[in-house]
C-alpha cells in the first residue's frame, strides 16, 4: 500500500529532478555548505550563472549541500549529454567560465580540473576506483552534494519521506522492533542502542513525551551533524518524526549549536516546507498522528551535549549535568520521558525505515551494524567526511581513504630551484575527540566499531579523526585536549572542574621541560580518579588522551622533564632555531626579511645567525630558506646549540 | 506509607525509609560518610562534591550514596581500597583550591572541611597537589552578609535554597571550569540583586564563604 499524500508529493519531485535525471539534460551542482562556501564556493555558483547567461548555454544551476572532500573545495559535479557525470574539485570562478565555453560550447570537459567521472564508463576514469570513493559506503550521506537541501521534492524523489510513510502503516510498536532488529546503536557517542532507548521510553507512562534531536556537536574538528543538517535537513526531520511516532510524542525538538546559523535556517526551512505540505502538523501524511517541531539553539557550551545538561538548558536552566539515573528517556524535558538521539543516528533510522532493517544491519560487525560517520582532519592527505561500514580497519580509513600522512613540501621563489619533499612519518590518531584516545601505528588494524575502539582506549565518540605525524608532540596534543575540557567543564564537580585543572597544570610544566618523575606519577593517578570519579562523561572521558599517550609514548613525557627534550620538536619552550654557518648561503637573505621581529642577523663573514633572546621560534624562516640549501633546523634540548649560537648577537659597530 | 527496608552497612543491620538515599540512611544511622553538597529536602542530589562513595556489593565500582537509592537487603561498605582512594583525592583536589585561614574566617571551628579532616585523619592538606587559590573580589554590599568566594567548595547549597527554597533567584553559579565561582545572576552587588535577605543561604553554608555580618551574629 502507499502512501496517497506522499504519491502526490512524488509527482512533483519527480518534476523538480527530472532536469538531473533525463538523458538529455545537463546540470551543474556546485557544493554549498559552510565548508564550500568558506572555500568560495558562492563566487564560483555565480560564475556559472554568470557565464552561462553570457553564452546562452542551457544548463540546470543547482546549490546542493557538501559533497564531503574538504580538501578539493569547492566541488562541482557536471553533466551534459553524451558524457558521464564528473567530477571537479579545487574550483573557481574563473575555471567556472572557462568550463562552461570550453565544454559546453566546444566539447572539452576541461580534464585536467577534473577528479573523475562520478560513475563508471568508457570515456574517463572514474572516482569510483580510487580509495577514497571506492572503499566509502554512503548510507546516511547518500543524498548530500547531490540534492538541493532547500528544495523538499528533490529529497522525496529520492525516496524521502517513504520510512515515514511505512512507519506509519506499521505502527509505533513494530517500528521499534525494525529499529531494535537492525541493531542500530547511538552515534552521539555512548553507543547506546536505540530500539531500546525507544523501548524504555515509550514504556513510562506520562501525559506527554517528547524527541530531542542533539544537533550541539562541540568537539573541535568535528561536522558531521553540521554537514548533515545542512545538506539533507529533512533525512533528520524524518528521523525525529519517525522516533516521535514510535514513543508516542507529538514534539520533537531540534536542539542545535547555535555556531551553526546555516544549519538552522535548512532546518527551519525544511519544517516549514513539512509543514506547508502535510507532513509535518496535524494528521501527518493523512494519518492520525499529529506532530509538532521546534529549533531551539543551543547555549554554545561543549557540555551541553551531554543530554541531561542539555535538557536543562532547553528548560533554560544552566546547562550542568545530573546524575543518571533516572535517563532522560525515564524523566527528561520538565521531567517527561524523552529520547534524546544523535543527528546521525535520526538519519540512520530514516535510512532503516525506508529500507528496511536487514539492508541497514547487513553491513557492519557483529555489535556495531551500519556505518560510521568521520571527519578526518590533521595531518592528512584528503580530509572530509567520509562514511565507511562499521568494522574497516584503521589503518584502510587513515591511510587509503585519507591517503596518509601527506610529505610537507618546500617551495622557494628562487628561479630554478626544485621544491624538496620531506616525507613525514604517522604517528597515531586520536579519535572520538576531547574524550577520545590516541591510538599509535601498532593499532591501526584495529577495527573501527564500538567495541574495538573503546578496549584500545579510545572511542568512537561522536566521530572526530585527528591523524599526527611526527611533528606532533605527546604532551602537547594531551596539553590541547585538556586545555579544552578544563574551560569546558561545567564546573559542578570535584574532580572534573579541579582534577583536569591539575592535569592541564602538570602538562604545562612538561612542556616548559619542568617537572618530575613524581609529577608524572600524580598525573596518571588524578587521570585514573578523574575518570572513576567524575559525576558525568565529559569529566570521565577528559583523562583519555593522557591515559592513551602515556600507554604509548611516556618516554616521550620523560625526555620533556629529565632531558629538556621535545622530541617532536612541538613544545615551543623546549626547542630552538639554528642556521647551520656549513649550510647557509652567504648571499642569500631570504630568513632575514622572513623574520617577524628581525632575530636575524648576518655576521661579518655574510653567514646569519639568530639572536636566540628575539626568536619567537615562528618557522618563518625555516620555510623562507630555500629547499636547495636547508640551512636551518630545530634542535631540543636548546643545551644541544653549538655554543657560539646560543650567545650569538650582532656586532656593535661602536654606536650602539 | 513508612516502608523500611532493611539494608546492611559495614556489617551493621539498618532499618532505612524506602526511597530514601543511602547517604541520608546512614547519617540517620550514626555512621559517617563524607559529603559536603547533599542537603535533605534537594528534589534530586547535587553530587558534585563527589566525597560520598561507597561500594554497593552486586555494584562495579564505587557510586555516590548520595545518588543511591536504598534497597532492601543491600550491602554496603563505606571503606574499600577504590572508595578510600577516590574519597581522599576528593577530598585533596577540594583542600588544593581552599585557602586554610582558619584563624580568621568567619567559620572556623563549625567548618565542614575540619570536621571532615578529623573524621578521615588527614591534615587539611592537598596531599602532592599543588594549591591552586582563587582571588575573587568579596562582596560585603548587603547590609546582613558577606559573600566571600574564595572559601568557596561550589557544593551548591545556597544557590538550591536561594532559588529553591527562598525563590529569591539571587544566587548562581557563574562561569566554568576552574573559574566557577558563586555569585548573583547579572554580576551586580548582592545589596542590589534580587535577594531579600532571608540568610537561608548563610545557614547552608558548610564553610566561611558565607556568613553574617559581625554586628549580625548575635541577632542571628
Ligand atoms: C560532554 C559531552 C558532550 C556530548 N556532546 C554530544 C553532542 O554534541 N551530540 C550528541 O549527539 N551527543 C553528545 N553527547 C552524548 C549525549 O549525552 C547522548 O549520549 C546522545 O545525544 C544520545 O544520542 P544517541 O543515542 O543517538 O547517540 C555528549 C556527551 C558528553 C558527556
Ligand atoms: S554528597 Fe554525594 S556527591 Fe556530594
Amino acid at each position: 500500500m502507499s502512501n496517497k499524500v506522499l504519491e502526490e508529493l512524488k509527482i512533483k519531485g519527480d518534476e523538480a529532478c527530472g532536469c538531473f535525471r533525463r538523458e538529455t539534460a545537463s546540470y551543474i551542482k556546485v557544493g554549498a555548505a559552510t565548508c564550500g562556501r568558506s572555500a568560495g564556493a558562492l563566487e564560483v555558483l555565480d560564475a556559472f550563472r554568470e557565464a552561462a547567461r553570457e553564452n546562452s548555454v542551457k544548463v540546470t544551476i543547482s546549490e546542493v549541500g557538501c559533497m564531503g572532500h574538504c580538501y578539493a573545495e569547492p566541488m562541482v559535479e557536471v553533466r551534459k549529454p553524451g558524457w558521464p557525470p564528473i567530477l571537479y574539485g579545487y574550483f573557481t570562478p574563473g575555471k567556472a567560465k572557462a568550463l562552461i565555453k570550453r565544454f559546453f560550447l566546444d566539447d572539452d570537459p576541461g580534464l585536467e580540473w577534473a577528479m573523475g567521472a562520478m560513475e563508471r564508463n568508457d570515456l574517463i576514469p572514474s572516482v569510483l576506483d580510487t580509495p577514497r570513493f571506492g572503499k566509502e559506503y554512503r548510507a546516511v550521506l547518500k543524498r548530500c552534494g547531490r540534492i538541493d537541501p532547500e528544495n523538499m521534492y528533490q529529497y522525496i524523489a529520492n525516496g524521502g519521506y517513504e520510512g515515514l510513510a511505512k512507519s506509519l502503516e506499521m505502527g509505533p510498536d513494530e517500528v521499534i522492533s525494525v529499529i531494535d532488529k537492525s541493531g542500530l546503536r547511538g552515534l552521539g557517542g555512548a553507543g547506546f542502542p536505540t530500539g531500546k532507548k525507544w523501548k524504555i521510553c515509550k514504556m513510562q507512562k506520562a501525559d506527554a513525551h517528547y524527541v530531542v534531536c542533539n544537533a550541539d556537536e562541540g568537539d573541535p574538528g568535528a561536522f558531521m551533524d553540521r554537514t548533515l543538517l545542512e545538506s539533507d535537513p529533512h533525512s533528520i526531520l524524518e528521523g525525529l518524526m519517525i522516533a516521535g511516532f514510535a514513543i508516542g510524542a507529538k514534539k520533537g525538538l531540534f536542539y542545535v549549536r547555535n555556531e551553526y546559523p546555516l544549519a538552522v535556517e535548512r532546518i527551519e526551512k525544511a519544517i516549514e516546507n513539512a509543514r506547508n505540505n502535510k507532513i509535518l502538523g496535524d494528521g501527518v501524511l493523512g494519518s492520525d498522528f499529529s506532530f509538532e517541531v521546534e529549533v531551539i539553539q543551543g547555549a554554545g557550551a561543549f557540555v551541553c551535549g551531554e543530554e541531561t545538561a542539555l535538557i536543562a538548558s532547553l528548560e533554560g536552566n544552566r546547562g550542568m549535568p545530573r546524575p543518571r539515573p533516572p535517563f532522560p528517556a525515564q524523566a527528561g524535558v520538565f521531567g517527561k520521558p524523552t529520547v534524546v538521539n544523535n543527528v546521525k543516528t535520526l538519519a540512520n533510522v530514516s535510512y532503516i525505515m525506508r529500507g528496511g532493517a536487514e539492508r541497514f544491519a547487513s553491513v557492519g560487525t557483529g555489535s556495531s551494524k551500519g556505518t560510521a560517520l568521520f571527519a578526518l582532519a590533521g595531518k592528512i592527505r584528503n580530509p572530509g567526511l567520509v562514511e565507511i561500514p562499521m568494522g574497516t580497519s584503521l589503518r584502510e580509513i587513515v591511510m587509503e581513504i585519507g591517503g596518509g600522512v601527506p610529505p610537507v613540501v618546500k617551495a622557494s621563489e628562487l628561479a630554478g630551484s626544485v621544491p624538496k619533499r620531506v616525507e613525514k612519518k604517522f604517528k597515531g590518531v586520536q579519535i572520538g575527540g576531547p574524550s577520545g584516545g590516541c591510538l599509535n601505528e601498532d593499532l591501526l588494524d584495529t577495527p573501527v566499531d564500538f567495541d574495538s575502539l573503546q578496549s584500545s582506549g579510545a572511542m568512537m565518540g561522536s566521530g572526530g579523526m585527528v591523524i599526527l605525524d611526527e611533528d606532533n608532540c605527546a604532551v602537547a596534543t594531551a596539553k590541547f585536549f585538556l586545555q579544552f575540557t578544563q574551560k569546558e567543564s561545567c564546573g559542578k564537580c570535584t574532580f572534573c572542574r579541579i582534577g583536569t585543572k591539575h592535569m592541564l597544570d602538570i602538562l604545562e610544566k612538561f612542556a616548559k621541560g619542568q617537572g618530575s618523575e613524581q609529577d608524572l606519577e600524580n598525573l596518571e593517578s588524578l587521570a585514573r580518579d578523574v575518570s572513576m570519579g567524575s559525576l558525568c562523561n565529559l569529566g570521565k572521558t577528559a583523562p583519555n588522551p593522557i591515559l592513551s599517550t602515556l600507554r604509548y609514548c611516556k618516554d616521550e613525557y620523560r625526555a620533556h622533564f629529565e632531558e629538556k627534550r621535545c622530541p617532536s620538536m612541538e613544545c615551543q619552550d623546549l626547542i630552538a632555531y639554528y642556521i647551520d654557518p656549513k649550510l647557509c648561503q652567504k648571499t642569500c637573505d631570504a630568513c632575514v626579511g622572513s623574520c617577524p621581529t628581525e632575530a636575524i642577523f648576518t655576521r661579518p663573514d655574510g653567514i646569519k645567525a639568530i639572536e636566540q633572546e628575539k626568536c619567537v621560534k615562528c618557522d618563518s624562516c625555516i620555510q623562507a630558506c630555500p629547499p636547495q640549501y636547508d640551512a636551518i633546523y630545530k634542535v631540543s634540548p636548546i643545551d644541544d646549540l653549538p655554543e657560539e649560537a646560543k650567545n650569538a648577537a650582532p656586532v656593535q659597530d661602536g654606536k650602539t | 506509607m513508612n516502608n523500611k527496608v532493611k539494608i546492611n552497612i559495614d556489617g551493621k543491620e539498618i532499618q532505612a525509609e524506602a526511597g530514601s538515599s543511602l547517604l541520608q540512611a546512614a547519617l540517620d544511622n550514626d555512621i559517617y560518610i563524607p559529603h559536603l553538597c547533599y542537603l535533605d529536602g534537594m528534589k534530586e542530589p547535587h553530587a558534585g562534591c563527589r566525597l560520598c562513595f561507597v561500594e554497593v556489593k552486586g555494584l562495579p565500582g564505587p557510586v555516590t550514596s548520595c545518588t543511591t537509592k536504598v534497597e532492601d537487603n543491600m550491602v554496603v561498605r563505606t571503606h574499600s581500597p577504590d572508595v578510600d582512594r577516590l574519597v581522599k583525592h576528593a577530598y585533596e583536589l577540594i583542600i588544593s583550591t581552599h585557602p586554610i585561614v582558619c584563624k580568621t574566617c568567619p567559620a572556623n571551628r563549625s567548618c565542614a572541611l575540619q570536621d571532615m579532616a578529623k573524621e578521615l585523619r588527614l591534615p587539611l592538606k592537598p596531599g602532592k597537589l599543588n594549591k591552586i587559590l582563587p582571588d575573587y573580589p568579596i562582596d560585603d554590599s548587603h547590609p546582613l552578609f558577606i559573600l566571600d568566594p574564595n572559601l568557596c567548595v561550589l557544593c551548591g547549597k545556597c544557590v538550591f535554597v536561594c532559588n529553591e527554597v527562598e525563590g529569591a533567584r539571587a544566587l548562581e553559579f557563574l562561569f566554568r571550569g576552574i573559574s566557577m565561582r558563586i555569585g548573583t545572576a547579572a554580576g551586580l552587588p548582592l545589596a542590589e540583586s534580587t535577594c531579600t535577605g532571608c540568610l537561608k543561604c548563610v545557614d547552608v553554608c558548610p564553610v566561611g564563604a558565607l556568613s553574617r555580618k559581625a554586628n549580625q551574629v548575635q541577632a542571628g
